[in-house]
């Protein structure tokens, strides 16, 4: 099993820190849908968000194991890692397919914390999942690029630094194949806003503070490019199994604060003089829930261990991301039920965290694109699109 | 100036602690540990100290089980230099740890011990006083402020009528009171780093100290549970209430 005492240690530093930002502090920024500014530089100081970069660059060195058990405690502990992963996991293309000028460049800053790479723009309003339609175009001029186009929902602009794009850097009918001619790009957000970079903020269900971009003639420089011209997508892909698992990992700590939260209810709770948990009605679904939710787990470990022997983890973690959505979301379900009224009321954070777990049904990456990955790729069955 | 401190492994603060069913203890079983919350203000007081450039090297020991390792490696976490784990899977009573301390103490000869001023199981409240009289070091207990100065520390110290600081030649034994510091987190790094400190082992034995308890526990028993209050719509009611329901007026 992978949880060594190694482990214990991140478990405990995570949640000494996170014990400093309490339930109340997440449900005060809700209400005022503020960003956890406190608590990211908490976690960016405290060296948490640089554990994938290697030491040679300043960060910890670690695998997708450790990283997966950061996110779940952050979860775990009442908080929303959703304000963190970014810095977390941005830098994968960077990592692996951006020069050795670019990584000496950026990695050792975003280690410390001194850059911030919390956001990727890839989603667009008229094309969705469907990214290889995406219409923004990076065209090459002279010694830049010019960028123009649309994108949505793209996370935590105002608070980073840098931003991975990815725009079409050919024409779709000048490739043989619709996923290649993309290309990524490093985007300074500091100089790109106000110059060809409109930031407009989406007012949503979960405090996460996300935005509409308009690109209208942004200027790059031609060394904002990451690895080969064209083979965007690709790298894009390679990135998404780490994603995925440790989205899978946030839903797992969800599920748990839940079912801890919901088991101390159910045992407090007295109705018909008795507490509610004696209620089989009440028991079995909190019960079912933990046992979805200790099922993904198994799963996020095994994408985590096929991750870092570098061995394909695609199926495990698209696996362990459709458990470990559903099972946390199931689990806020039954602890909302066992609630009652009061799981309603803003000062239980029981209704902040059941919006802020569905969210993981939809993004990053709905689940019936899970579905479609193991149905085509898993089982072979024939493409649907 | 070389710095002790003693940590203990302790049921984490967060725990609901229940009680065995045949009232011989609390049921440690698959129960969070963590260190003890006066040792982390120890720790922490420590590390300050050799931020400052007061303490050179950081001793931290623990007595207990093997598990007690993961606290010591949270306290070389957080900045000491290398630590000692005695490891005994018995009970520790005040007197034997203090005399295990005291071992300890005479093999390092460190100038300052910090511990705290009680752990938060037993409540005890003995250790660090027990170490200073076997050790014949002067002692400042409940401490919120520690002042190093030349070869002497001042200690103020919390006490029922306020606060009294005295001043204690070094060698000292200083335990810690909550307001003495706010301890920090340990970083990713730092508990990477901690991992390639030092951890040296040894067994009571070693120490010569024998860890037969000189106290037996007869019985635990869980607090009684708070009966639910009352609301009165006044305060006439409220006195009638104390004067002839209470009777404590
Ligand atoms: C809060 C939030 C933060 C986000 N942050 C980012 C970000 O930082 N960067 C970024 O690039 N994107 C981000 N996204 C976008 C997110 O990745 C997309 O919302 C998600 O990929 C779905 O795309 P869409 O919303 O356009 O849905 P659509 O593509 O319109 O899909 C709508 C529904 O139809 C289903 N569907 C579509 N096609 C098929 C098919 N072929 N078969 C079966 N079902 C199908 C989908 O599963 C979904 O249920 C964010 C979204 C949200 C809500
Ligand atoms: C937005 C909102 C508006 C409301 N408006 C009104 C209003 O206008 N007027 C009014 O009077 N009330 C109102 N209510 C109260 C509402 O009717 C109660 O919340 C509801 O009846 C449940 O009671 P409770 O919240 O105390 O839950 P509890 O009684 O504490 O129950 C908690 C959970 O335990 C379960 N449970 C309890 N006992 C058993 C058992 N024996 N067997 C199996 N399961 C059991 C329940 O089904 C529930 O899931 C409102 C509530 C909300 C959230």
């Amino acid at each position: 099993m992978l949880e060594h005492e190694g482990i214990q240690a991140i478990r405990d530093g995570v949640r000494n820190l996170c014990a400093q930002y309490d339930s109340a502090y997440w449900r005060e920024l809700d209400a005022r849908k503020a960003f956890p500014e406190a608590f990211v530089a908490a976690m960016t100081n405290a060296g948490w968000l640089a554990a994938m970069i290697p030491e040679a660059y300043g960060g910890s060195g670690l695998g997708l194991t450790e990283a997966s058990v950061i996110l779940e405690e952050v979860n775990r502990c009442g908080g929303n890692s959703g304000t963190v992963h970014g810095q977390m996991y941005n830098m994968f293309t960077l990592l692996r397919h951006g020069s050795e000028e670019q990584k000496a460049r950026y990695l050792p800053r975003l280690a410390s914390g001194e850059l911030r790479l919390q956001s990727m723009g890839v989603t667009e309003p008229t094309t969705g999942t469907d990214t290889t339609q995406l219409k923004t175009t990076a065209v090459r001029q002279g010694d830049r690029y010019v960028v123009n186009g649309q994108k949505v929902w793209i996370s935590r602009i105002q608070h980073s630094d840098l931003m991975i794009l990815l725009a079409r850097t050919t024409p779709r009918d000048q490739v043989a194949k619709k996923s290649e001619g993309m290309s990524i790009f490093l985007v300074d957000l500091r100089k790109a806003i106000g110059h060809g970079l409109t930031v407009r903020p989406i007012a949503n269900m979960v405090n996460h503070e996300t935005n509409e971009l308009f690109f209208d003639n942004l200027e790059l420089p031609l060394d904002c490019l990451i690895g080969e011209e064209g083979q965007g997508f690709k790298y894009i892909l390679a990135g998404l199994n780490a994603e995925r698992t440790l989205i899978a990992a946030e839903c797992i700590g969800d599920g748990r604060w839940f079912i801890e939260r919901a088991c101390r209810y159910a045992c407090d709770r007295v109705v018909f003089d008795r507490p509610i948990g004696k209620n089989q009605g009440v028991q079995f679904p909190l019960a079912e829930a933990h046992i979805e939710i200790e099922a993904a787990d198994l799963m996020r470990w095994r994408a985590c261990e096929l991750y870092d022997r570098g061995e394909d983890a695609g199926t495990s973690a698209n696996m362990a991301k459709y458990l470990a959505a559903k099972a946390s979301w199931e689990a806020a379900n039954a602890c909302l039920q066992t609630y009652g009224g009061f799981g309603f009321a803003n000062e239980y954070d029981i209704e902040r965290k059941f919006r802020e777990t569905r969210l993981y049904q939809v993004a990053p990456i709905s689940t019936n694109l899970i579905l479609s990955y193991v149905a085509e790729r898993t089982l072979g069955l024939p493409r649907s699109f | 100036m070389k710095v002790l401190v003693a940590v203990k492994r302790v049921i984490d603060y967060n725990v609901k602690v229940r009680v065995k069913p045949d009232n011989t203890g609390v049921d440690l079983a698959n129960v969070k540990m963590a260190m003890n919350p006066f040792c982390e203000i120890a720790v922490e007081e420590a590390v300050r100290l050799k931020e400052k450039g007061v303490a050179t090297e950081i001793v931290v020991v623990s007595i207990g089980p093997k598990a007690a390792q993961e606290q010591i490696r949270t306290a070389l976490a957080l900045g000491a230099d290398r630590g000692i784990h005695i490891e005994t899977d018995e009970e520790v009573q005040s007197l034997q740890a203090a005399k295990l301390l005291k071992a300890v103490v005479d093999k390092e000869e460190p100038k300052l011990v910090i511990l705290g001023k009680q752990s938060i199981d037993t409540d005890n409240n003995q250790t660090g006083q027990m170490l200073a009289a076997l050790a014949g070091m002067p002692q400042g207990t409940f401490a919120s402020e520690v002042v190093v100065d030349g070869d002497k520390v001042n200690v103020t110290r919390e006490v029922d009528g306020g606060l009294v600081t005295v001043q204690l030649n070094l060698p000292a034994v200083v335990t810690t009171d909550l307001r003495l510091n706010e301890p920090r987190y340990a970083s990713l790094p730092n508990i990477m780093k901690a991992k390639k400190k030092p951890l040296d082992t040894q067994s009571p034995a070693d120490l010569g100290v024998d860890l037969t308890p000189r106290l037996t526990t007869l019985k635990v028993e869980a607090p009684q549970t708070r009966k639910a209050g009352i609301k009165v719509g006044s305060v006439e009611e409220l006195v009638d209430k104390l004067k002839n329901e209470a009777k404590v007026i």
